[in-house]
């Protein structure tokens, strides 16, 4: 009994997948002739290399050696802002460096000046915050343990 | 069907012996020449990694990617495929079935579109963590055993490029940076439809996985578990809280740009989270006067309007219009990029200037803008959404004439029409169908 529904699972998952490889080469058929097809080719691999290969071994980086420098109690009053501001940052990146500038006044009228600041104070805020309730538990501990 | 029983015998293959597929010597020869980097105990050592941690989050992205899958596929449909207006032009077979796109509620498309954007903004947080909680799989040697393994892991490779490449695009394009250079239309759409089946393949194949995983059963070959972890600096569970913070605070700097009102200043790092000043024309503007080149000569007093329908035709100047029986109705804008902007418009019935050219059941209207170039200076309007009550040639918005990049001197307002087919500076409207 076991054994047929692991082969079924295991036919539903191969059926699935020449589906998924089926699916993919008829996008690229449709787009035959598109002079930007290579453009989008790319894109769609720079983002695989960007995120697998650049991005997650400078963030894993960055994070083990905040650990190894602070020590493991006060390391995630420093992450957690760390994150928000780079997540932050990453999301709304066109605003933050101003780029599409000219597509971005055609199609509001404005101009992005406003947004490098916007997230300095809110990355500024939340390290603030964030040292606001170390301090307090520190307090809160030091009273407990004196107490 | 006895699961218990399944996961022993998954796990008594792990035990075994490595098996290989065809060819066989060289997947052996493959496993024992791992490059030198890639222990997995050295590589891998963070005490969060595990089954239960994935499949968490894989759950948290089985229920909103379909959302928003479902949405974006939606936005096709409301652009008006069956007049050719949908982009991009050409899909195949690749789209849902066609629908006439309802004007009721008039929230419709502020809604679906607003979810799309918005949605795809708070998963962010939800995606990088999971592409986290996996990144050991992609370093684990051999990296096949089969030939089988080898097109699973190239499966793999379409569905993270392809997440990231529809995400990418659709963040750059919400904020207006087109610094990728191809046509976003068309490069989002396709990569959606490269997305859903590769998601497909991956939940059909790992669905089991992420329910017993749930379920706190023990999963067979288990990759993501580190074998020698550090000390913990941040649990589980608050790491999960940290993902859940994300989103919350991303979902907090973005609806405001959908709902509107107070909500709106909220929306701090987007385009559409911005104060336009006071005044009844000072709302969000969708490209202005300046950008589609629209001169004052074009939209000043010797501007008409052109209508054409089974009786022949007219023209009329604004005042003429503003002579017509004026209607007023509360209507949304919402742009594909998820933002709206709900306003109160008045102005004359479509289905009141199509009678005045002897059509009263017009079965589509073709509207043409004074813009001569440029993108969206044309749409055509299906039935329902010239007959609707509350579509308007509007004139007028909170009491004031429009704006020039309102549109003036009259621009189109139908009920849950995605926003750039909402024409402006109409120069003619030519009604179709049976007199």
């Amino acid at each position: 009994m076991s054994s047929v529904t692991r082969r079924a699972g295991v036919f539903i998952g191969l059926v699935a997948m020449l589906g998924c490889f089926s699916l993919a080469g008829y996008v690229i058929s449709l787009l035959q002739g598109n002079p930007s097809l290579d453009r989008m080719l790319v894109w769609f691999a720079g983002a695989v290399v960007g995120h697998d290969l650049v991005a997650f071994p400078l963030y894993a980086a960055t994070d083990r050696l905040s650990v190894a420098v602070f020590h493991a109690a006060k390391v995630n009053y420093l992450r957690v802002p760390a994150a928000a501001s780079a997540l932050l940052f990453v999301v709304y990146l066109p605003g933050i460096i101003r780029q599409g500038g000219n597509t971005y006044v055609a199609a509001t009228g404005q101009t992005q000046e406003p947004f490098l600041g916007r997230w300095i104070l809110l990355t500024a805020i939340a390290f603030a915050l964030s040292g606001l309730v170390y301090v307090v538990r520190l307090a809160f501990t030091r009273r407990g343990s004196t107490a | 069907m006895s699961t218990s029983s399944r996961v022993r015998g998954r796990a008594i293959d792990a035990f075994d012996e490595p098996r290989y597929g065809f060819p066989a010597k060289f997947w052996r020869g493959l496993e024992s020449h791992r490059p030198p980097g890639l222990d997995p105990s050295r590589l891998w050592r963070s005490p969060l990694r595990g089954p239960r941690f994935t499949a968490v989050l894989s759950l948290g992205l089985l229920i909103g990617l379909p959302l928003l899958i479902g949405t974006g596929l939606l936005s096709y449909v409301a652009y008006g495929p069956q007049f050719g207006q949908a982009l991009p032009g050409h899909v195949g077979w690749l789209h849902l079935p066609w629908f006439g796109w309802p004007t009721r509620p008039s929230w419709l498309y502020q809604l679906t579109q607003g979810l799309h954007v918005d949605l795809g903004f708070v998963l962010i947080p939800l995606l990088l963590a999971k592409l986290w909680s996996v990144l050991p799989k992609l370093f684990v040697w051999p990296p096949a055993r089969s030939l089988t393994d080898v097109a699973s892991r190239l499966s793999l490779g379409l569905l993270v490029g392809s997440v990231l490449f529809e995400f990418v695009t659709g963040v750059l394009n919400v904020q207006y940076d087109y610094v990728f250079g191809f046509d976003f239309y068309t490069a989002h759409y396709f990569g959606a439809w490269v997305f859903i089946g590769a998601l497909v393949a991956h939940v059909a194949a790992r669905l089991p996985r992420m329910v017993a995983a749930l379920r706190s059963r023990p999963v067979a070959n288990d990759e993501l578990t580190a074998s020698s972890p550090i000390t913990p600096t941040i649990s589980r569970r608050g790491a999960l809280a940290l993902v859940g913070g994300g989103m919350v605070a991303i979902a907090a700097l973005t609806v405001g740009q959908t709902v509107g009102g107070p909500a709106r200043k909220l929306a701090l790092l987007l385009p559409r989270g911005r104060s336009l000043g006071s005044g009844p024309n000072a709302f969000q503007v969708n490209k202005t006067a300046v950008a589609a080149g629209i001169t004052t000569v074009q939209i000043g007093p010797q501007w008409r309007l052109k209508l054409v329908g089974g009786t022949g035709s007219m023209t009329l100047d604004r005042p003429a219009l503003l002579a017509l029986p004026q209607h007023q109705a509360t209507l949304p804008i919402a742009c594909v990029e998820g933002w709206s902007t709900t306003q109160t418009w008045s102005g004359v019935r479509l289905i009141d200037l199509a009678r005045l050219v002897g059509m009263t059941h017009p079965s589509s209207a073709h509207v043409t803008s004074v813009q001569r170039f440029g993108a969206f200076t044309s749409a055509t309007l299906q039935g329902n959404q010239v007959r609707d009550d509350n579509a308007l040639l509007a004139l007028r918005v909170n009491g004031a004439d429009l704006s020039p990049d309102h549109g003036f001197p009259a621009r189109i307002i139908v009920p849950a029409l995605p926003g750039v087919h909402n024409t402006k500076w109409v120069g003619s409207i030519e009604f179709r169908g049976h007199v």
